[in-house]
């Protein structure tokens, strides 16, 4: 078995050597009863002594990773490193994790991208420096972010057409250096991409071109064409976003994607039966879709090649309020599935 | 009648505030602003008083009507004090509903949870 | 497959793309909502005026109890988790009238018990209403002012 890591683009990297050996997902109530509620590992709801949405987060994150060791039959000992980040201030919820497992820290923010973001990083230690066993993960609280970003739970407000529903979800996936039936193929780091969106309720339009811009280099870098792949999965750009996306692809390549495309964030939820508008967002909703349904397809055999390409609003409120527009950033994964 | 003209007022200046959010760029917090600074002005005219004889809590009970009992409230301090009841006048008025707000929510905090 | 340096015209189409395609909010049905419920809170405050005023208080005179008892139901509403979803649906309906100044208080005293009686609900108690009351105690000001000034009455 050959490990390594060739540079292939400016920030895109083919590996050799690096499996996904399981992945385990924790999701609340409202991911549980939506279309891809079957494909999860563990409806999670609050634990009764939890005092803070911030603690409820934690134990979500928590569930999540024991998940994904007992699915690849390790404990945490045999971890070399955590990468991993969620959507609170200085990353508490990572954090607060780490005091608890004990391993080896990286704590990442990239906001809804963190996942990706996490892939990347992790593929890129085992295939290049050696680690052996890297656990990446991300975790989102619908309320926890709420009252961070936006009001109160109880404020009332209505929700604006674009704006997405934070997922209460937690995906967190295990790299391996030892052979597993998904391997990672290559990674592509992505840049920050502004085009000058300023709508804090509309997250879709400031991302989607970085989506854009990270799945284009990242096919030129490799010399793929979107045929390559059977199914390219956006993070959270949601409805609205996907369909800018669909657009700016189309003028770019003349090519229609829309067979090719789609978004995590627009399939979690039943977004008319469970009135989340544009689709659903937060660093553990790309996580958890990936460790849930887009494994199980490829595990099944129904796709060979995937790209995931999870997207992340990097503002904060203080930005927002400051009239700042929204940067976007996008990371690439391409998995196959072996033999598949 | 002021039963009538309170539904319809209220409902109206509600209607209003929607579509200035609808049609915008203003966060609900900007136009609930926007709505209290023109009850004042319109307090200040004598307009709002006009339309709370008519309508009732139609017009005091959204909140322009704080902004024109904020200013009823200056007026009849500085009949009283002279220029000092521009600054002590107002809050008597509409400190009912302010400290009851305060009372409410001091309340709540200690029994209720968010997501009840 | 063009992936670097995007000009500046295609920023330009996407900036009218983003315009164009953008999911329109439901103004029709927003306006419907916010005028009937603003209406019938309105209606409600009008009818508990009208208690006080059979007790034998003038209109004014009734004028603060009314509006405590109004804030005492947007704030009870808010605890039991109802005023939000009114919100969702009734928008500047549930907003604008003083109940939802109430849910504005309530709402943030509640959701920062977790960080403590005084730097959580204590600080927190003004956060979402503070501009309303700073800008309508300043507004009010200058209005008085201007009618001092003027030497108009009301």
């Amino acid at each position: 078995m050959t490990v390594g890591v060739k540079r292939v683009g400016a920030a895109t990297f083919r590996l050799d050597g690096v499996y996904v050996a399981a992945s385990g997902t924790a999701v609340g109530d409202k991911e549980w009863q939506g279309p891809l509620g079957q494909y999860f590992d563990l409806h999670w709801t609050p634990p009764p002594d939890s005092k803070s949405f911030e603690q409820e987060e934690r134990d979500l994150l928590r569930r999540s990773q024991d998940v994904a060791l007992a699915k690849a039959g390790l404990d945490w000992e045999a971890v070399d490193v955590v990468l991993g980040g969620d959507l609170l201030d200085q990353l508490v919820t990572t954090s607060f994790a780490g005091r608890e497992h004990g391993r080896p820290l990286l704590g990442l923010f990239a906001a809804c991208a963190t996942f990706t973001a996490g892939l990347a990083t992790g593929s890129l230690l085992v295939a290049g420096a050696g680690a052996q066993t890297v656990v990446v993960s991300a975790v989102s609280h619908h309320f926890a972010a709420e009252r961070q970003f936006r009001y109160p739970v109880e404020l009332g407000n209505q929700r604006y057409p674009t704006a997405s529903w934070t997922a209460t979800a937690a995906g967190s996936t295990i790299l391996d250096h030892k052979p597993h039936p998904l391997r990672v193929e290559a990674v592509t780091i992505g840049r920050v991409v502004d085009w000058g969106q300023k709508d804090p309720n509309d997250y879709g339009s400031a991302m989607a071109p970085a989506a854009v811009d990270t799945i284009l280099r990242h096919l030129q870098a490799t010399g793929q064409t979107p045929a390559a792949f059977d199914a390219i999965f956006t993070g959270d750009l949601g409805e609205f976003g996907r369909r800018l996306a669909l657009r700016l692809l189309n003028e770019q390549t003349g090519e229609d994607w829309s067979q090719r495309l789609d978004d995590c964030g627009r399939i979690l939820y039943d977004r008319k039966r469970q009135d989340v508008h544009n689709g659903a967002s937060g660093a553990g909703c790309s996580a958890a879709v990936f460790g849930g349904y887009l494994s199980a397809r490829l595990d099944a055999g129904a796709w060979h090649r995937l790209l995931l390409v999870a997207t992340g609003a990097l503002l904060s409120p203080t930005s927002s309020q400051q009239g700042e527009s929204i940067p976007g950033i996008a990371h690439a994964v391409a998995v196959v599935a072996e033999g598949g | 009648m002021t039963f009538v003209w309170a539904f319809v007022v209220g409902g109206l200046l509600c209607a209003l505030a929607q579509l200035l959010l609808d049609t915008s760029n203003l966060t609900p917090a900007h136009v609930l602003v926007l709505f209290v600074v023109a009850g004042a002005l319109a307090g200040g005219t004598g307009w709002y008083h006009a339309l709370v004889k008519v309508a009732g809590a139609g017009a005091s009970v959204p909140l322009p009507g704080f902004g024109y009992t904020l200013v009823k409230g200056i007026g009849e301090a500085v009949q009283e004090k002279g220029a000092w009841g521009l600054f002590t006048g107002g809050l008597e008025a509409a400190g009912g509903g302010i400290k009851a707000a305060v009372l409410f929510g001091l309340a709540a905090a200690l029994v209720f949870r968010p997501r009840a | 497959m063009q992936a670097q340096g995007a000009d500046e015209a295609l920023r330009a189409r996407y900036r009218y793309w983003v315009e164009a395609m953008r999911p329109k909010k439901p103004l029709a049905r927003n306006l419907a909502w916010a005028f009937g419920v603003g209406g019938a809170i309105s209606e409600v405050g009008q009818w508990v005026q009208w208690f006080f005023q059979r007790q034998g208080m003038s209109p004014d005179q009734a004028g603060t109890p009314t509006a405590i008892v109004l804030v005492g139901l947007g704030a009870l509403a808010t605890g039991l988790g109802w005023y939000d979803r009114l919100t969702k649906v009734a928008g500047m309906g549930a907003s604008l009238p003083i109940t939802g100044f109430a849910n504005a208080m309530v709402a943030p005293a509640m959701e920062f018990r977790s960080e403590g009686l005084v730097l959580g609900v204590g600080a927190k108690l003004f956060t979402v209403a503070g501009p309303v009351l700073g800008w309508g105690m300043a507004a009010a000001f200058v209005v008085g002012l201007a009618r001092l000034v003027l030497g108009v009455r009301i």
